[in-house]
């Protein structure tokens, strides 16, 4: 220590540490903070996860969920932990990383930390889109999910074409949301209202997003989606970034602006859209999670690696909060509205005294 | 006129005596429009009792009127389309005059008892009434609705306007929409945790006039008035505060009292309209612009104008709402959040958005 201090006697701020990963040609620099979090946010979510698997009406050790999921297991052990609470974990964890990057990614475009999927309008068309397959149709998953898509997609062409004038500024996007997601929530309230007693009970249930449905014919689905639109994603992250600095900037750099943008907007809405196929609107992860995961990293834009962490252990401990803290199995959507609402308000709160 | 020394003190009472003759028209015009709206009124009055999804003769409906002798045309008329024209009348001055003193008090042109949360306040109170105390009827849900309205629109003005002190109209509007989930939610989650409540709520949920009688409209009327009475009452203050609250207190207006009063008035008007009728969305935000674009920034036209223009509205919308899919009926509400969620939009859209 005294040594270093003779040899270097003022200390040159570098800004963060970095670690750089050097693979062949390729590295990358990684802040050291956002490395340590993302860490922390992964053992976290696998412990979560865990903790999750062996919570239920069957209670079980942590030995017996680990042996049951590397097959050594059989009869009821396996069926529970395999069949009942892996996929429903998996989801959980799954679904929250896509959600928390659809808000990433939508965050970023608008350089809004209030632009996520719930607010402008693409889970309330997408809810309406599946409600219309489920109730008037009376299609089955295959085609809730693609209604569910359809709703979502024409829910963000609508708020994007009518927020348009000279440019989408972020204010215009989320009131147009605003609007948009009250008529379709009025459409879905109307179709409720239609439906039979049993149908409509199930509609809401689902409106209100839970993960109880959830099994692996449901999950591996929206699992390959997920996964390839993350693929996408990772090739458009650096125009991602660039268009942070703005049209003109980006395109001197050297992206195409208006591709890039398309692109992001598409990976956004099918990230939403796929989740609320499959679990209904899950409110306010995508809102959420990007800027707690910001908060967390100290970094100076939402950052898509954190923030799919934090979706995913968010959705996951809201997922146990859900099943296990009332009497009665809760849809999680109502717990992430709750908990993500109450942030919501914190944060308008906070942004204020911030800029007094 | 040529008094120049002391003018006298300018009242309601002595402002035409000493109008110029342009004011003198305007005042003419005001008052002709104001008349022509109530005349539309009427003819809404008529129409919602002469349309309906069974088609009657006006001479049976005449007969209903004057010679009440029990037959199914004299029950449909007496005993379905009066007390619901009056449930339009009732409700459209509650939402009308609420969204005009909203918008007044917080100088927000986005202010809207249903965005800003006040309903889903209301929502939740009558929620706790059934499932906590055992409200069965409708009629005993006002009280409750008093008091939802009441907290949540004194939680949202604080939210909204933390650490300024002014309410800025786009985080205004964030908070009603994040407080309006959160009770939404709660709401949702105990509806699923008791089938009566699911079945109670379903309906009034969707902001509807059906099943809503005189028991339930009568208990509210006087409260409604004495919120009309108490916003008439502050229009002129409103009037002031709309320069600004240190111009207002220069010119003598009371600010706190004025807040206050304003508030219990929302309270009244909006807690009332929404134990009537439910969440209906939008008829507090179109009108005052309408009224607004009718006659000018002035509170003391904009709150009659509203009164009037909202019933119309309302009553308009349910007209619709019974023959657009005859003979089924869509809930009014969906039909008001499709006429002003366009609305919502093209105020976003203009160039000015945010003044008003």
């Amino acid at each position: 220590m005294t040594t270093s201090t003779l040899e270097t006697p003022t200390r040159v701020d570098f800004g963060a540490r970095t670690v750089v990963l050097r693979v062949g040609p390729f590295s990358q620099r990684f802040p050291l903070r956002t490395l340590l979090v993302s860490l922390a946010l992964l053992v976290s979510t696998l412990a979560v996860s865990v903790a999750a698997l062996c919570l239920g009406d069957l209670p079980l050790s942590v030995p017996e969920v680990v042996s049951a999921l590397l097959g050594q297991q059989s009869g009821i052990v396996e069926t529970v932990v395999v069949e009942w609470r892996a996929p429903r974990v998996l989801a959980a964890a799954v679904f929250g990383a896509a959600l928390g990057v659809s808000g990433a990614v939508f965050q970023s475009m608008t350089r809004n930390p209030l632009a996520s999927p719930d607010i402008i309008g693409l889970s309330a068309g997408s809810y309406a889109g599946g409600l219309f397959v489920i109730i008037v149709l009376g299609g089955g998953p295959l085609l809730i999910a693609a209604g569910a898509l359809v709703g979502g997609l024409a829910a963000a062409a609508l708020v994007y074409v009518l927020a348009y004038r000279k440019g989408v500024q972020g204010f215009r996007l989320i009131i147009v949301g605003i609007a948009i997601s009250a008529m379709l929530s009025s459409v879905s309230t109307y179709l409720v209202l239609r439906a039979k007693l049993e149908e409509a009970l199930t509609a809401t249930i689902w409106g209100a997003g839970s993960l109880n449905p959830v099994g692996w014919s449901q999950f591996l689905p929206s699992l390959v989606v997920i996964v390839v639109t993350f693929a996408i994603l990772s090739a458009l992250v650096v125009p991602m970034r660039q268009l942070e600095l703005g049209d003109d900037a980006a395109s001197s750099l050297g992206s195409r602006v208006e591709g890039a943008r398309l692109g992001l907007v598409l990976c956004g809405v099918a990230l939403t859209a796929v989740v609320t196929a499959a679990a209904g609107p899950i409110a306010f992860v995508a809102l959420a999670a990007p800027q707690i995961a910001r908060r967390l990293t100290r970094s100076a834009g939402v950052t898509l690696i954190p923030s799919a962490l934090l979706g995913a252990l968010a959705l996951s401990a809201s997922d146990i909060i859900a099943q296990h803290a009332l009497p009665v199995t809760m849809p999680v959507g109502l717990v992430t509205v709750v908990i993500g609402g109450g942030y919501l308000v914190w944060l308008l709160i906070h942004e204020t005294r911030r800029r007094p | 006129m040529t008094r120049v020394v002391e003018p006298p003190p300018i009242t309601s009472a002595t402002l035409p005596a000493n109008l110029s003759p342009a004011g003198r028209s305007t005042l003419r015009r005001r008052a002709f429009g104001l008349a022509a709206a109530v005349a539309a009124l009427l003819a809404a009055v008529v129409l919602s009792v002469l349309i309906g999804s069974k088609q009657l003769a006006p001479d049976e409906i005449w007969h209903a009127l004057t010679a009440y002798s029990g037959t199914e045309a004299d029950q449909i008329i007496v005993d379905l389309r009066l007390p619901r024209t009056l449930v339009g009348i009732v409700t459209g001055i509650g939402l009308g005059v609420s969204g005009a003193v909203i918008q007044a008090l917080t100088r927000n042109p986005l202010g809207d008892p249903g965005i800003l949360g006040v309903n889903a306040g209301a929502g939740l109170f009558v929620a706790l009434g059934v499932s906590l105390f055992g409200v069965a009827v409708p009629a005993q849900y006002l009280w409750f609705a008093f008091v939802g309205a009441l907290v949540v629109t004194v939680l949202v003005y604080l939210v909204g306007s933390a650490g300024t002190g002014t309410a800025d109209p786009v985080r205004l509007t964030l908070a009603g929409v994040a407080i309006a989930a959160v009770l939404t939610g709660i709401t949702t989650a105990m509806t699923l945790l008791n089938d009566t409540l699911f079945k109670a709520l379903r309906g009034w949920d969707a902001g509807s006039f059906v099943e809503r009688g005189l028991d339930v409209v009568l208990p509210a009327t006087p409260f409604v008035l004495a919120g009309l009475v108490i916003a008439l009452f502050c229009a002129r203050s409103l009037n002031a505060m709309g320069l600004g609250d240190d111009l207002a207190s220069s010119l003598g207006t009371h600010i706190v009292r004025t807040r206050v009063l304003s508030v219990v008035a929302i309270t009244l008007l909006a807690g009332g309209a929404t134990a009537i009728a439910g969440p209906v969305a939008f008829v507090g935000l179109m009108v005052p612009h309408i009224a607004r674009w009718i006659v000018g920034p002035d509170q003391r036209w904009i709150l009659p104008y509203s009164a009037v223009l909202a019933p119309t509205v309302l009553l308009v919308s349910d007209i619709i709402g019974r023959v657009i899919l005859w003979p089924s009926e869509v809930p009014v509400g969906v039909v008001t959040a499709f006429v002003g969620a366009p609305v919502l939009i093209f105020l976003v859209r203009r160039a000015k958005a945010s003044t008003l």
